[in-house]
């Protein structure tokens, strides 16, 4: 067992992905020298040099159209989008020609990318570094979006990531990278990558996050305990696929479930999570599916975000109305 | 249809490979905008058929060569015609016509090796057939029964792609691939005049020279980008824009087979001897309609037009071959029944093309199962056998 940070655990999944697989190529901004903004990528440009951890020029779109023909000709690049907010110029690429391209070619050449995504907001940052664009990218077919929570899941989750022939949106929760565990790094991985967890075990009601929201329900959840209240914490892992057994299973046992996440909850996960589990757990459920998030409001000021970030006190509110019904 | 074949190497001297290292550098200077000017470009035979040389792009090629461009010309035009003919009778959906690109798709699209990588906009029916990839494939997209339909890599030719200029991101991703491969090969992004407004062709320039990629950019200046002019893209001569990117761009005659074969020749070269990217502007015409959707009688003058037909590329090496009298009367007609054949041929393939099985739209999404699909697929499954039973 090694303890790790975050972003240390998953700068060493690509180093052993990049160790295993010749064909694994990291680009982005500043990942070189630099080791990336939040330094994931550190050492590794010095190891396995410039022709596979790629500085690129500034520009996002550039960095993901020139990686689909990179995996055209065969290899596996790891992308790093600097932050959320700079997906966007590279949105047309993702949706337009990375998610569909193995369909159109009738599946004889698949699209074995990871688009990293440093994502969420509680760092205090200017605007545009605070984002979670997932549901953007799980409403588009072709693409598999994934999100971990913790050094394991970003240890194994990124070799995951880099082994799928599928391309992957790979959220990485920034104010989670300093986070320590211990890890094994020389195991193998705990479960797929397209499942969820039960990261604590409940009766009274689900708290179902992803991300940086799982560590703030765990807290929420040891509040609620010492007011009685016995609450399960499924960590989603996998927003597309979205692995609705695990929280099914979940609510069948406990009747209540809320969502949480930092994205707006208008048109979010949360709704589709909720659709989806009033279909299953109709007659089980003792109260509707709530939902924690963002507002429908541009990611305000860092000195206000603490307000629109849901909190351990905003996740409580909800779960004591679900317990009113 | 014989599909792939590989150029004999020219054995003449080839200015991008040159010692010296000085990139070859077209000569058009003057503004294209006006549609009476001619602009200057790199020319190896006239409107009217006549041989001329240029000092930086010698071209040798023999009797049976010239002929051969010419059938694939007119097999191309012949193959396009039949495109838009099935789309008049409610075939295909759709056609996006290369009426007068022959020369600047086939001159260019014979220059390839097999081995060199092409990356089409959805107009390149010419440079398919160099590549050797079968004309009925083309008419997946356009009849709706795929959305590509082909092995890319079956080919070397990618999928044909409709979101403006995005392939040549593709493009310059896949020449730097070449170069961690350690291959020779090169890699040819085709594009528009109106594609060299958006942002992932200027990127594609970037990332083509910061990297020393071995990519030809070639654009076919077809004056229109449906309805707006080129004047609306650029102010300057497209190829000029190379210099600012920091590689060499050339300005072509598009409609002259020879010249476009030369030029494409040498910057394929220039790729593929580690001298990095060159944009070539092919000076052409767009002489039909942007698709079988538009109507460009709302916004050019049918004087444009019949300026243009004098320049028409196939003409102008019948021209050459009569007036060498390299080709006889057996040749032109071995040439039209060929293509009369390969019209039929398309035809009947376009019409045995099945509709997709409606569960297909599940399938080659994902390499692996997403659960996601696995629910839906067996919904509409379950759906549509209710129908079924209810027939019964």
């Amino acid at each position: 067992m090694t303890q790790l940070t975050l972003a240390k655990a998953i700068n060493a999944g690509l180093r052993r992905a990049m160790e295993q697989d010749p064909k694994v190529v990291l680009m982005g901004e500043d990942i070189g020298k630099l080791g990336g903004v939040f330094r994931v990528t550190d050492g590794l440009q010095k190891d396995f040099g410039e022709d596979r951890v790629i500085d690129t020029p500034l520009a996002e779109s550039g960095i993901i159209g020139t990686a689909l023909g990179m995996a055209l000709r065969g290899f596996r690049p790891v992308c790093e989008i600097q932050f959320d907010g700079f997906v966007f110029p590279a949105f047309d690429q993702i949706t337009t020609q990375v998610a569909k391209f193995r369909a159109r070619s009738l599946g004889t050449v698949s699209m074995p990318m990871v688009i990293r995504i440093p994502s969420g907001g509680g760092i205090g940052a200017v605007e545009h570094h605070s984002e979670s664009p997932e549901a953007l990218f799980a409403h588009t077919a072709g693409l598999r979006v994934i999100s971990c929570s913790n050094p394991e899941d970003g240890y194994w989750m990124i070799q995951q990531a880099i082994r799928s022939d599928d391309p992957v949106v790979f959220f990485e929760p920034k104010r989670r990278y300093w986070d320590k565990a211990e890890v094994d790094v020389d195991g193998s991985a705990p479960r797929p990558f397209d499942r969820a967890a039960i990261v604590r075990p409940g009766t009274d009601l689900t708290l179902a996050a992803h991300g940086p929201m799982v560590r703030t329900c765990l807290e929420a959840a040891a509040a609620a305990e010492s007011e009685g209240r016995s609450i399960e914490v499924v960590d989603l892992r996998t927003i597309s696929p979205l692995d609705v057994d695990t929280v099914a299973g979940s609510v069948d046992r406990t009747g209540r479930l809320v969502v949480v996440h930092e994205a707006p909850v208008f048109f979010g996960l949360g709704a589709e999570l909720a659709a989806k589990v009033t279909e299953r757990c109709f007659y089980r459920l003792e109260a509707p599916v709530l939902r924690v998030g963002g507002f429908h409001a541009p990611y305000p000021p860092s000195r206000v975000e603490e307000i629109y970030l849901p909190d351990l006190d905003r996740v409580l509110d909800a779960v004591d109305r679900a317990f009113a019904y | 249809m014989t599909g792939r074949r590989a150029v004999e190497k020219s054995t003449t001297p080839n200015p991008a490979s040159g010692s010296t290292k000085r990139a070859p550098q077209g000569r058009g200077t003057r503004r294209t905008t006006g549609l009476k000017e001619e602009p200057e470009f790199i020319q190896l035979l006239t409107p009217t058929g006549e041989r001329i040389d240029h000092p930086d792009y010698p071209l040798e090629v023999s009797a049976e060569e010239v002929r051969s461009l010419y059938r694939d010309m007119v097999l191309v035009r012949r193959v396009d015609a039949e495109g838009t003919a099935l789309q008049r009778q409610g075939e295909l959906g759709l056609w996006a016509s290369l009426l007068g690109q022959e020369a600047a798709q086939i001159g260019s699209g014979r220059a390839m090796r097999p081995d060199d990588f092409a990356f089409p906009t959805y107009r390149e029916h010419g440079v398919a057939w160099c590549k050797g990839v079968p004309p009925v494939n083309l008419l997946g997209m356009f009849r709706g029964v795929n959305n590509g339909g082909w092995d890319p890599n079956e080919n070397n030719f990618n999928l044909y792609t409709i979101v403006i200029g995005s392939q040549t991101l593709h493009a310059v991703g896949y020449a730097m691939g070449v170069q961690r491969d350690g291959g020779d090969s090169a890699v040819v992004a085709y594009f528009g005049d109106g594609a060299s407004s958006q942002g992932d062709v200027l990127e594609a320039f970037v990332f083509g020279a910061s990297y020393n990629a071995p990519v030809v950019f070639f654009c076919q200046n077809n004056q229109w980008a449906i309805s707006e002019p080129t004047s609306r893209q650029f102010r300057v001569p497209l190829y000029k824009r190379a210099e600012g990117f920091g590689f060499p761009g050339v300005r072509v005659d598009g409609n002259d087979v020879l010249a476009c074969l030369a030029v494409t020749r040498a910057a394929l070269e220039h790729a593929r001897s580690g001298q990095g990217p060159m944009l070539i502007e092919a000076f052409t015409y767009r002489m039909g309609a942007h698709t079988t959707s538009d109507d460009p009688t709302r916004y050019r003058s049918s004087d444009e037009v019949e300026s243009w037909k004098a320049k028409d590329p196939i003409a102008r090496l019948k021209a050459y071959l009569d007036r060498e009298g390299l080709a006889d009367e057996t040749f032109y007609k071995e040439v039209d029944d060929e293509a009369d054949e390969l019209a039929a041929q398309i035809r009947a393939g376009c019409l045995a093309l099945p509709d997709p099985e409606p569960l297909s739209m599940f399938e080659h999404s994902y390499a692996a199962e997403h659960a996601q699909v696995a629910e839906e697929r067996a919904f509409l499954a379950d759906y549509l056998a209710g129908f079924a039973e209810e027939e019964h």
